[in-house]
């Protein structure tokens, strides 16, 4: 059997692009928008994310045989909660600046759509390996948009990457000037908006 | 009082939760389809943040700031760490007691209310709002202001959303663009018009 055919392969890869959580199905955009003004906070929260979502996946489908069907989300909140309050410590711990400009955002991955949807769709009902995959993939999916906008609004916003100046002085020196607007909140909405257009006419093709 | 004043004006136009620091932009697309279901929702949400925003203020006082348990003889323990989890927890109680006691005691409102409440409680700008609470330092007559003005401006913005895609259904939108990739757009020039309010100070 070819290893594109396999479920593990699908279950992986399909949230990446094909039904990508942030773009394709519109969930936990809330963060999407707010920390992607540069690129460093944006791929940071990408990690929290993916760790937080894989990791809950993982939990409540090792749980899914004991969980009582009527207190199913408290338990879900109360293991994605955990997750997230140790993703938070060790943010604080280890890259303080950057916890500090994420501010209330990491914990906003608590009621993060995307977390709690894969949690109640897929992981319920689905093995512990494949509920990680899924978490992952979905991780992964929500990281590429957050990067994409990220890099967009870092390079016209700032004329930077990654904080490293990428546009010469030269194009300064010309008459070229940073979009301001591209730094401001209008910015990340239009950003997201375009980059939607872009993903549904390519993939219909 | 003009400090006070100062944190509506600001939550309502300048730093509008939604529009500037895109809380609850989930059931903001979701639910702007239609009139009357954006001015329901808009209006639990504002119920809802009145109420929750006041409670975690004191919660977090007198639970869980550094020092916060003095009264009961630990004045060395900082639980600040557990806001999270206690604050969705507070948020899915109350919300759960309101849906029941509103359900008891004023029908007509639940009627009116009653379906959005149950969404309301993983909505990001309701945790969102709290914790802005706690970073700013905020004190109790502020927070109950900062929660109110908060889902206020929650309300203004769905609603004129609901009112612009109202007229969009009758515009011609290039393929792909549909929807969300317009709806994005859509909220990108709205947040531009609310970002004219900058300049007020008082």
């Amino acid at each position: 059997m070819k290893i594109t055919k396999t479920k593990a392969f699908n279950v992986f890869f399909k949230p990446i692009w094909e039904s990508n959580p942030v773009s394709g199905q519109i969930l936990g955009i809330c963060s999407a928008l707010a920390v992607t003004v540069q690129l460093k906070t944006a791929v940071v929260m990408s990690l929290a994310l993916t760790f937080v979502l894989a990791f809950s996946n993982l939990l409540i489908s090792l749980m899914r045989k004991f969980i009582p069907r009527n207190i199913r989300i408290i338990v879900e909140l109360t293991v994605i909660a955990t997750l997230v309050i140790f993703a938070d410590q060790v943010l604080k711990a280890f890259l303080y600046d950057i916890s500090k400009q994420l501010s209330v955002f990491v914990g906003l991955i608590i009621t993060n759509c995307i977390i709690l949807g894969r949690a109640e769709t897929y992981a319920l009902g689905n093995p512990p390996f494949h509920s990680l995959l899924d978490g992952i993939g979905n991780g992964l999916g929500y990281s590429q948009i957050l990067i994409t906008v990220g890099v967009i609004r870092e390079f016209f916003g700032a004329g930077k990457l990654f904080g490293f100046q990428v546009i010469p002085d030269a194009f300064y020196a010309a008459g070229y000037e940073n979009m301001g607007l591209m730094v401001l909140a209008p910015g990340a909405f239009i950003a997201i908006g375009l980059i939607v257009w872009l993903q549904k006419t390519v993939s219909k093709e | 009082m003009e400090n006070l004043i100062s944190i509506f004006l600001n939550s309502v136009f300048i730093g509008n939760i939604l529009l500037a620091y895109f809380l609850g932009m989930c059931s903001f697309l979701a639910i702007s389809r239609k009139m009357e279901t954006a001015i329901g929702l808009g209006l639990a949400v504002t119920f809802v943040l009145s109420i929750t925003t006041p409670v975690n203020w004191l919660v977090y006082h007198y639970l869980l700031s550094p020092g916060a348990l003095a009264w009961a003889g630990f004045p060395g323990i900082d639980l600040s760490f557990l806001k999270f989890i206690i604050f969705i927890a507070v948020i899915a109680a109350i919300v759960q007691a309101l849906e029941m006691i509103i359900d008891r005691y004023l029908p007509p409102l639940y009627m009116a209310l009653g379906v959005f409440l149950p969404l309301i409680a993983v909505n990001c700008a309701i945790l969102g709002v709290s914790l802005f609470m706690v970073e700013r330092n905020y004190n109790f007559i502020e927070s109950v202001v900062y929660g109110a003005s908060s889902g206020f401006g929650w309300m203004l913005a769905i609603v004129t959303m609901a009112g612009i895609r109202k007229k969009l259904r009758y515009a011609n939108v290039p393929k792909g663009l549909e929807n969300f990739g317009i709806s994005m757009i859509i909220t990108g020039l709205m947040a531009m018009a609310f970002m004219l309010f900058s300049g007020i100070t008082l």
